[in-house]
């Protein structure tokens, strides 16, 4: 190795006060660590100077500012390295100088120093709610991180998509509890200490939303009545895209919170769960021309936004600004930021907050074939990540169904949460939407397949599914805006009594209802995403816009696990039932024929009677046959499983199908067994023996299996 | 940090005190490394060591590294509650042995 010492580039050129540097080297972007120094480079497009400022950690004023020379920027990026630096302890940004002249983009003030848009650690927020110094001249300081993980045998684990299990999950709100019994509670680290816990449920896969570091206390305020303080909790506005949450990590105090992280990761892989993130590329946490200038508004405004005529803001994402994705630089550092998430932390898929921005022109105008969004899909390092988008934005594009896939591209199925909650409180002229929503939604997706939608019922946005039967309406009042944020539209239905009762009939129905809805998620084509708690009936007491809550409204409460046992082991049921039956998780849509000769063909809808569905609009019962024959398209022998459901107040007496070749059918679920299991363990399902009169019970649900009769039946 | 060696036929004790960060790991390093040879095993007293950092870190797992490629461990003793916990939220601790002292450290190997 020693005459690798030899290279004249791991010397210096240049001395400004003792600190010792040369020119760098223009790519990559960022700071990073090279024999001896540091690789400083950053782009700017209408700068016309740029100076390098450096901190040790926590300092108030920089131990050194050096100005780039000027033979040191090449086009329009500004490179340097320099020597002798403890890059443990080193904070840096930059000083940007050039027009201020909004009306024209450009706001650059050389008094303030700016964050490095390819920073990959971001100081300031190191421990969650700290309270920061105000009067700090750097607040949000850019630093270096080892990007040297030992991973050793670990990769993505590329689980075909109609396979996984999708569980969304807030950081922050999973262990933060007092009763989770973590350790490292509200951190990565705590997630990592309930992975039994994730293995237990069955979910294969976790969705984190936003981890990219973001200021907790930005628009926080206290309530205006109760005086409880609010802030960012949620974390949809990001700081930098590199950078991972320091105060999501238990060591975030001490800068380790990238290998927190990505021991995390490593841990949910070798139990096999994939992670993705949910990523926020729409806009950024510096807000319209009244918001401060943390990075992107002072390296290059014009570049990183969406300016109107006059240069203000474009505000599709309903929060100030909006990341000028199509620009060929910014489109870039998004394609340059999700390889470095692939690759260095082995992220097995994204899902984009508010992504129809994302195909949008500098301008505003929705593009036909989006450059950023084609880049993803084709790019080699992405090649075997998932790509989700929420396929909407706040500017009134709204393309679930028709958002540009390339391919590649899934969406969250939006149709596919309201339709399932209109059926299932009881709405007419809804068995034709449940038929869609069960089969993967063909109709919207007719080329794309069953993937192409991910199936949810609730999520992060909304009703939790226990308020979803808990509340007709959203009661936000705690938020501070008098109860005028959040969607008012959400297709719940209280059950008879708005919010908490001691009615037991009440109680039970909600539970009922719940089973339902769980069951109808798991047993739908396409991929099902839960969401924290639903598994144990988590209330936010109505809320259903719950970003500014650190505290029981969000935190799960692990008590509800033994509360709702019965909710809870009925949700690994139907869990651990989809993971078990290959034709629930069909990649293609069903043809509706008998192309290989079985007998029947690979779905046919019932009714009260065999082959005879009523998709009239007063009609609430929906069935429906899968052919075993027909799982993975074909390609492997399942039983045939038959799923009925009822959303209307009255029972029914079922004729089911009847089943050559010796095969019988077997209970699995029934969601209207009162006062006892509703469920039956996989491999010990009851034989039906009345299968001209089975009941399905009011606002029921019931999953059957038809294969040869059970050897060792309950 | 001072750092203090001793070499047995099979094994090298280390005994470190002060703090590992990034001004002291290459010390540390330069120190341990060069005389694990073909060794098998690498015991580190901790018992006198304040703080580890990102880099103080790194420092063990190319000891570890090291001796993994001879067949061989590494065993750490003394390690104050903080520091387990760090290498337990940063997943350092998976790579090596723990023993409460000198004695059981060997008693094991």
């Amino acid at each position: 190795m020693a005459e690798l010492d030899l290279r004249i580039d791991y010397y210096p050129t240049h001395e400004h006060k003792g600190i010792k540097y040369r020119r760098g080297h223009v790519l990559p972007f960022g700071a990073t660590m090279v024999p001896n120094g540091v690789n400083f480079s950053v782009y700017s497009s209408a700068s016309t100077s740029c100076t390098l400022v450096m901190f040790e950690r926590g300092e108030a004023s920089p131990f050194a500012e050096i100005p780039f020379p000027d033979e040191f920027k090449i086009g329009n990026v500004y490179c340097m390295i320099v020597f002798d630096l403890d890059f443990e302890n080193l904070e840096y940004g930059y000083r940007m100088d050039g027009p201020y002249d909004p009306a024209n983009g450009h706001r650059f003030n050389k008094d303030t120093i700016l964050s490095d848009p390819y920073a990959k650690a971001i100081g300031g927020r190191d421990t969650w709610l700290a309270l920061p110094n105000k009067d700090e001249m750097y607040s949000f300081r850019s630093r270096l991180v080892f990007e040297d993980f030992d991973w050793e045998y670990d990769r993505p684990l590329q689980i075909p998509i109609e396979d996984l299990v999708i569980y969304e999950m807030h950081v922050r709100s999973f262990t933060m509890h007092p009763t989770s019994g973590a350790k490292y509670k509200g951190t990565f680290a705590g997630i990592r200490e309930k992975i039994p816990y994730l293995k237990e449920l069955g979910i294969n896969c976790i969705e984190l939303m936003p981890i990219y570091e973001f200021d907790e206390w930005e628009h926080s305020k206290l309530h205006p009545e109760t005086g409880e303080q609010l802030v960012n909790y949620w974390g949809y506005s990001t700081l930098n895209f590199f950078s991972p949450k320091a105060g999501y990590a238990a060591s975030g105090r001490l800068g380790m919170q990238v290998d927190e992280l990505k021991t995390l990761i490593k841990d949910l892989h070798s139990n096999g769960i994939e992670v993705f993130l949910d990523v926020v590329f729409n806009h950024t946490a510096e807000g319209d021309h009244r918001g401060p200038a943390i990075s992107f508004k002072g390296i290059d405004n014009k570049t990183y936004y969406m300016l109107t005529p006059e240069g203000y803001y474009f505000n599709f994402s309903g929060t100030g600004n909006t990341l000028n994705c199509n620009n060929p630089v910014v489109r870039n550092m998004v394609l340059d930021c999700l390889r470095y998430w692939a690759s260095e932390y082995h992220i097995d898929g994204f899902r984009f907050d508010l992504a129809a921005i994302l195909g949008r022109a500098p301008d505003g105008s929705p593009l036909n074939n989006p450059p950023l969004l084609e880049s993803l899909a084709f790019d080699p390092v992405l090649a075997n990540c998932k790509l989700i988008a929420e396929a909407w934005d706040a500017g009134g594009l709204y393309q679930v169904g028709n958002f540009p896939a390339y391919g590649r591209w899934a969406e969250w199925n939006g149709k596919y949460r309201d339709n399932v909650r209109k059926y299932l409180k009881g709405d007419a002229a809804m068995v034709g939407h449940l038929a869609q929503a069960i089969q993967g939604s063909p109709w919207m997706y007719p080329t794309r397949g069953t993937t192409a939608g991910i199936n949810f019922i609730t999520c992060h946005d909304g009703l939790t599914l226990y308020d979803l039967f808990a509340y007709n309406t959203k009661h936000n009042y705690a938020n501070g805006e008098d109860n005028n944020d959040g969607c008012s539209n959400n297709e719940s239905w209280n059950c008879g009594y708005e919010g908490e009762t001691v009615i037991e009939e009440v109680i039970a129905l909600r539970h009922r209802q719940m089973k339902n809805a769980l069951t109808i998620l798991l047993v739908s084509q396409g991929v099902p995403m839960i969401y924290m708690g639903d598994e144990m009936g988590r209330t936010q007491h109505g809320n259903n816009n719950a970003y500014c809550h650190d505290n029981d409204i969000n935190w799960l409460n692990w008590e509800l696990k033994n509360e709702n046992a019965d909710l809870f082991v009925f949700a690994k049921h139907v869990i651990a039932f989809r993971k078990a039956h290959p034709v629930l998780r069909n990649r293609n849509h069903f043809t509706h024929t008998d192309y290989m000769h079985t007998g029947f063909a690979d779905i046919t809808f019932h009714g009260v009677k065999p082959f005879q569905c009523d998709f009239s609009a007063d009609s609430r019962v929906f069935a429906c046959m899968l052919n075993g024959q027909y799982a993975k398209n074909g390609t492997c022998l399942d039983d045939y499983i038959y799923i009925a459901t009822n959303s209307s107040c009255e029972a029914f007496k079922l004729e089911l199908p009847l089943l050559s070749n010796g095969m019988c059918w077997h209970t699995s679920v029934n969601t209207g067994i009162v006062d006892a299991p509703c469920h039956f363990d996989i491999g010990n399902e009851p034989v039906i023996q009345n299968t001209v009169q089975y009941v399905l019970g009011p606002r029921s649900v019931i999953v059957l299996l038809g294969k040869l009769k059970n050897t060792n039946p309950l | 940090m001072k750092v203090s060696v001793k070499e047995t036929e099979t094994a090298v004790i280390a005994s470190i005190e002060g703090s590992i960060d990034s001004k002291t790991a290459p010390d540390l390093q330069q120190s341990i490394l060069p005389v694990v040879n073909d060794r098998n095993l690498m015991v580190l007293d901790l018992t006198a060591v304040s703080f580890v950092s990102s880099a103080g870190l790194r420092v063990l797992l190319m000891v570890y590294r090291q001796l993994k490629s001879n067949n061989g461990k590494v065993v750490l003793v003394g390690v104050s509650e903080e520091i387990m916990d760090v290498m337990f939220m940063t997943g350092f601790i998976t790579f090596f042995e723990i023993a409460p002292t000198l004695k059981e450290a060997f008693a094991n190997n």
